[in-house]
C-alpha cells in the first residue's frame, strides 16, 4: 500500500530523516480528521478472506484513548468488537503443519488499525535517560491477526508467522522483509499462572527465543509456589530477558467509543466479491501446483512456498530451464543455507534465476562438476557475476583435454612410484592415483576421463613389463 | 454600517475601496474593542495588506469573488495558517496552524479579509464566553452583560461593526446562543454541509462551522461561501453548492410552522415566550400557518447532549499534553504521565477540566452503557421525534434562550445553571438539523430576544426564505447596539 491509513503520506517512511514523513493529519494536529484509504479495507478484506474469516459488511472504526508520546491524538483509531464495534474480519483459522499433521489454528479477529510513531531509547529502556519520538511511522495502516490460544509451543507460534507471512506476502499486503512490516504481541499462558503478554518482538527467531524465555521463567516461578502475575512485558533483544512493562492493576481502561469523524460505511456484496475473486493464488493451493506441475514432492513444494520470493524465484528458474527438480534442490540446499546463514533475503543477494539456470545447465552439460558448481555459487550470489564468467576468471572449467590430462599422469606417475607399482599389482590402487590428478588441477579434471586414461597408461605398462 | 451585500457592490462599482471599509472596520475596532474584547487576534496589519492587493486587482478590473472585500471575524478555534489559534486557552496561546481551514480557503478564494480571530469560552465549552483564558467578552447591548457564547466574540463583533459577518461554530447553541444575546442572525448548519477540516474538535458528532451575520441575506451569502463537500472530512456531504440568496424572497404562504411546547418549559422567562410568541404570530399575519405540537423526547435532550459532548471531549482533548505543540512545562525529573498531567492541570481552565474528567468518567467500562450508549439512543429518539414532527410541519419555532442575555458573573459560578440555558439549542445539534437564530424583538430594558427556526436536514433554503421575510417585515435587524 502507498499511503498511510488516514491520510496521503507514503507509507514507506523506513530511512527517512525522523519527522519529515508527516503531515497534519498523521501529527494529529488540532482541527485535523481521518479519511480513509480504500485501498485499506480492500486489503484488510482479502486479509480476512484468506484467513477464511467471516467478513462483516459493516466498518466502523473505534478510538481508543490512552496517553502514550507515540500517539499523536493519545488515542489510536482502531476497531473493536465489543460494545456495537465490528472487526473486518472475525472466526477464522489457518492450518498449519506440525511434525506431519495438519493443525488448525483459530483467528479470533482480523481488524485495522493506525500504527503509532516510533520511540526510541538509548540503551535499555528502562534504563534510557531520555526518549525521542519518530513519527514517520504514525498513522500507517496496520492489519492486526488476533489468534486464540491454539499454539502449544514456541515452535508452532514460529510456523504459524511464517505461514502468516507466506499467505500476507502472497496476497501482496505487505513486504515481510521490511523491518517492523510483521510485528507481533505474543501471550503466554501456562497451567496454574495467568496469561501474560510479551511485546517487542522484531522476528521469527525472537518470537522463539522470547517465548522459550517466557515459558522458563514462568515455570520458575511456579515451581517455587510463586505466582505469576497477569502483566505486560517487554522483550529485551540485546540482553535476551523480558522485563515487566505493566501489571494488569496498571492497565488503561482503553474507553473505546466510536470515531465520530468516521461515519459507518457498507461494503456491498459486489464489493467483496469483488475482492475475493481477484484474490491471488494462495500459498497452500500453490504447494498443489508445484507438486502437480512441477512434479515436487511435497517437502520441496512446501519449503520453496514458505517463502513467496523464493518460491517466484524458482519458478522463474523452471521458466528458463525445464528441470525442476534439479532446480528445486539447489534452491532448497545450497541457495537457502547460504542466505540463512548470512541472514539475507532472496531478492537482497546478486542471485539472478538466469544466472543459477546457467550454472545448472554447466554441470548438465559436463562443462563444470557439482562440487566445482558449489564454490561458484557464493560468489554469484555475493557478486552477481555470471557462472561462466567466474569459472573462467579463477580457470575452473572442466579438463577434457586427453593431451592435457596425458600430461598431468605422466608427472603423478614420476611423482608416486610407489603408488604405480601398487596400481600394477592391485586394481583398487588406481583410485589414488585418479586422486592425485584431481588435486593438481583442483577438482577440474575430468574424473571419468582421468580414470580411463591412467588405465590406459597402466595397462602399458603392465603389456611393457 | 454597510452589509456584505452592499461592500461587494460598491467595491465592483468602484464607488469604494476595499482599503477604506478595512480601514473604517479597524476604526470601529479601535474605538469599542477596550470595552467589548472580541478579538484575542487582531490582524491589523495582514488585513490591511490584504485590502492593498485586492485594490490592486480591483483596479485592473478583476472583482472575483462573492465577499470581495469584506471583513470577516473568524471564532479562535478555526485554524488560520501562521496565525494562532487558540480556542482562548492557555493551552494553545501560543500554537499557529501550518495549514487553513477548508472554511479559510474558501473565505479567501472569495475575497474576503480577515480582520481577527475572535474570542470564545475555552474550547468552546460555555454560554457566557466567560471562560476564555483571554477574558470574557462584553455584550455591546449592554456592558454589564454576557454576548451569549461560545461564539461571544464573533457575535459581538458583527453586532458592534467590528467585523462586517464572522464565522462561529455550534456545538449545542454556540452561534445561535450568542446570535440571540447580540440581536444578530447566526445559522447552525445541516450537520455535514459545511466542512470540519480545520475547526479544532470539541464534540465532533454535534458542531458545525456557521454564518453569522447583522441580517439574513449576508447570512445567506457567508453560508453559500462556506458550505459544499470537502473530501478532508469524512462527515461531509456530497451535495452541490448552491447560492442561498437566490431564496430569499417574501413568502411565507402556505408555510406550515410547528410550535413545540418543549421549548417553553421551566426556566423559560415570561418576556422570552410572549417575544417569540409575537414572532410566531407575525409570520402567521404574513400567510404562515401554525400549530402547537410536542417533541416528548426533548425532556433528555439536555443529559443526552451533555453526555456525549463531554465524552466526546475528553478524547478530543487528550492531545494536549505539552509534548509538541502548546503550552508547556520546565521537564522536571519525573515520569512522562506526571508531566501532561502538570500541563494539563495549568493549560486547561476549570471549566474544561470539569468536562474532560466527566467525559473520561461516561466513557469508562462499566459506565459506558449507563452513560454514553444510553444517550446515544436518547439521540436517536430525539431524531424519530423531529422526523415525525417534520411529516406535520414545514419549520418548527423557538426560543433560541430561555432567557434574555444575563450579567457577566452571574452564572459562572453554578455550572448547572449554565448547562441549563442550552436546553432550546441542543436539540437541533443531538438531531443534525440547520437551526437559525434571528432577532425578533426586544425586553423592555432593551436587551435582544431571539427565534430559533429549525428546518429538515439540508432545507437552510427554507430557514433562510422564513426568516427573510420576518425580517423584511419587522424592524429588529435595523436597531443598533449602544456601544456603537
Amino acid at each position: 500500500m502507498k499511503t498511510k491509513l488516514f491520510c496521503g503520506c507514503p507509507s514507506d517512511y523506513r530511512g527517512k530523516k525522523p519527522n519529515t514523513n508527516v503531515c497534519p493529519v498523521c501529527l494529529g494536529l488540532p482541527g485535523t480528521l481521518p479519511v480513509v484509504n480504500k485501498k485499506a479495507v480492500e486489503y484488510a478484506v482479502m486479509a480476512a478472506a484468506a484467513l477464511n474469516c467471516k467478513i462483516n459488511h459493516k466498518i466502523l472504526f473505534f478510538r481508543k484513548n490512552y496517553f502514550y508520546p507515540d500517539l499523536p491524538k493519545n488515542f489510536q483509531i482502531s476497531q473493536y468488537d465489543r460494545a456495537g464495534g465490528l472487526p473486518i474480519g472475525t472466526d477464522g483459522y489457518v492450518e498449519i503443519k506440525v511434525k506431519n499433521a495438519k493443525k488448525k489454528v483459530r483467528i479470533g479477529r482480523v481488524h485495522l488499525e493506525e500504527d503509532p510513531g516510533r520511540l526510541t531509547y538509548l540503551g535499555p529502556i528502562d534504563r534510557s535517560p531520555y526518549t525521542l519520538v519518530d513519527y514517520n511511522r504514525s498513522g500507517i495502516a496496520l492489519l492486526e491477526i488476533v489468534t486464540l490460544p491454539d499454539l502449544n509451543s514456541p515452535k508452532e507460534a514460529r510456523i504459524l508467522l511464517r505461514k502468516l507471512r507466506s499467505i500476507l506476502e502472497h496476497l501482496g499486503v505487505f513486504d515481510g522483509s521490511l523491518e517492523g512490516a510483521m510485528r507481533c504481541d505474543a501471550n503466554v499462558s501456562i497451567e496454574g499462572g495467568s496469561r501474560v503478554e510479551i511485546k517487542n518482538i522484531s522476528s521469527f527467531k525472537e518470537v522463539e527465543r522470547a517465548l522459550t524465555y517466557e515459558i522458563i521463567r514462568q515455570r520458575d516461578l511456579l515451581s517455587k509456589e510463586r505466582r505469576v502475575l497477569r502483566e505486560t512485558r517487554h522483550w529485551d533483544e540485546r540482553r535476551r530477558v523480558t522485563i515487566s512493562l505493566r501489571t494488569k492493576e496498571e492497565e488503561q481502561d482503553y474507553r473505546y467509543f466510536p470515531e465520530p469523524d468516521l461515519p459507518v460505511f457498507l461494503l456491498d456484496d459486489t464489493f467483496i466479491k469483488n475482492v475475493v475473486s481477484s484474490m491471488p493464488e494462495l500459498p497452500d493451493a500453490r504447494i498443489e501446483r508445484f507438486k502437480k506441475m512441477y512434479g515436487l514432492p511435497e517437502y520441496d513444494a512446501e519449503v520453496l512456498v514458505a517463502d513467496k520470493r523464493i518460491a517466484d524465484f524458482f519458478e522463474e528458474c523452471v521458466k528458463l530451464y525445464n528441470q525442476p527438480k534439479k532446480i528445486s534442490n539447489w534452491v532448497m540446499s545450497d541457495v537457502l543455507r547460504y542466505l540463512y546463514e548470512n541472514n539475507l533475503e532472496i531478492h537482497e543477494s546478486k542471485l539472478s534465476p538466469k544466472h543459477l539456470v546457467e550454472m545448472i545447465k554447466m554441470i548438465d552439460e559436463g562443462e563444470i562438476s557439482g562440487k566445482i558448481a558449489k564454490k561458484v555459487l557464493p560468489e554469484m550470489i555475493v557478486t552477481g557475476k555470471d557462472p561462466r564468467e567466474i569459472v573462467k576468471e579463477k580457470n575452473l572449467l572442466r579438463i577434457s583435454s586427453i593431451q592435457e590430462i596425458k600430461a598431468l599422469i605422466k608427472t603423478v606417475f614420476e611423482e608416486n612410484r610407489k603408488a604405480v607399482e601398487d596400481a600394477l599389482k592391485d586394481e583398487k590402487a588406481i583410485h589414488f592415483l585418479v586422486g592425485q590428478v584431481m588435486r593438481k588441477t583442483r577438482g577440474r579434471a575430468d574424473p571419468e576421463l582421468t580414470h580411463n586414461l591412467i588405465k590406459e597408461e597402466l595397462d602399458k605398462l603392465k603389456k611393457a613389463n | 454600517m454597510l452589509s456584505a451585500r452592499e461592500i461587494v457592490s460598491r467595491v465592483k462599482s468602484g464607488e469604494l475601496k476595499v482599503t477604506e471599509i478595512v480601514e473604517s472596520t479597524f476604526d470601529r475596532v479601535s474605538k469599542t474593542e477596550d470595552r467589548l474584547n472580541c478579538y484575542v487576534t487582531i490582524l491589523q496589519e495582514e488585513a490591511l495588506k490584504r485590502a492593498r492587493l485586492l485594490d490592486e486587482s480591483a483596479s485592473k478590473g478583476k472583482v472575483h469573488g462573492r465577499l470581495f472585500g469584506v471583513p470577516v471575524a473568524v471564532k479562535d478555534n478555526i485554524c488560520t495558517k501562521g496565525v494562532r489559534t487558540t480556542c482562548s486557552s492557555r493551552i494553545l496561546a501560543n500554537f499557529k496552524p501550518v495549514y487553513n481551514a477548508t472554511v479559510i480557503e474558501r473565505l479567501e478564494r472569495e475575497g474576503a479579509v480577515i480582520i481577527g480571530k475572535t474570542n470564545m469560552d475555552e474550547f468552546a465549552m460555555g454560554v457566557s464566553t466567560e471562560t476564555s483564558y483571554f477574558g470574557p467578552t462584553r455584550n455591546p447591548w449592554d456592558l454589564t452583560r454576557v454576548p451569549g457564547g461560545s461564539s461571544g466574540g464573533s457575535a459581538a463583533a458583527v453586532a458592534a461593526g467590528e467585523a462586517t459577518v464572522a464565522l462561529g461554530s455550534d456545538t449545542g447553541g454556540s452561534i445561535r446562543c450568542p446570535a440571540s444575546f447580540c440581536s444578530i442572525v447566526g445559522l447552525k448548519p445541516t450537520y455535514g454541509s459545511v466542512s470540519r477540516y480545520g475547526l479544532i474538535a470539541y464534540a465532533n458528532s454535534l458542531e458545525q462551522i456557521g454564518p453569522m451575520a447583522r441580517d439574513v441575506y449576508d447570512c445567506a451569502l457567508l453560508f453559500s461561501v462556506i458550505a459544499g463537500h470537502d473530501p478532508r472530512d469524512s462527515t461531509s456531504v456530497n451535495l452541490k453548492p448552491k447560492d442561498y440568496t437566490v431564496f430569499l424572497r417574501e413568502e411565507v404562504k402556505g408555510v406550515k410552522i410547528g410550535v413545540p411546547k418543549e421549548f417553553f418549559g421551566e426556566g423559560t422567562q415570561k418576556v422570552v415566550e410572549e417575544t417569540v410568541w409575537k414572532a410566531v404570530h407575525k409570520l402567521e399575519d404574513l400567510g404562515a400557518e401554525y400549530d402547537t405540537c410536542s417533541l416528548p423526547s426533548l425532556e433528555y435532550a439536555l443529559a443526552a447532549y451533555y453526555i456525549i459532548a463531554m465524552s466526546e471531549a475528553s478524547s478530543n482533548l487528550a492531545r494536549y499534553d505539552g509534548l509538541r505543540y502548546g503550552y508547556s512545562e520546565e521537564f522536571t525529573d519525573t515520569d512522562w504521565f506526571t508531566y501532561i498531567a502538570k500541563v494539563r492541570r495549568n493549560g486547561f481552565g476549570p471549566e474544561v477540566r470539569r468536562r474532560i474528567i466527566l467525559g473520561t468518567f461516561t466513557l469508562s467500562s462499566g459506565y459506558y452503557n449507563r452513560y454514553y450508549l444510553k444517550a446515544l439512543k436518547v439521540r436517536t429518539l430525539i431524531r424519530m421525534d423531529f422526523e415525525k414532527a417534520f411529516k406535520r410541519f414545514d419549520v418548527l419555532a423557538a426560543p433560541t434562550m430561555p432567557t434574555p442575555p444575563f450579567k457577566l458573573g452571574e452564572k459562572i459560578e453554578n455550572p448547572l445553571e449554565l448547562y441549563m440555558c442550552d436546553i432550546d439549542t441542543v436539540p437541533a445539534n443531538l438531531a443534525g438539523l440547520p437551526s437559525i437564530s434571528i432577532p425578533c424583538g426586544f425586553t423592555t430594558s432593551g436587551l435582544p430576544v431571539g427565534l430559533q427556526l429549525i428546518a429538515p436536514p439540508f432545507r437552510e433554503d427554507l430557514l433562510f426564505r422564513v426568516a427573510y421575510t420576518f425580517e423584511k417585515n419587522t424592524g429588529y435587524v435595523k436597531e443598533e447596539p449602544e456601544v456603537i
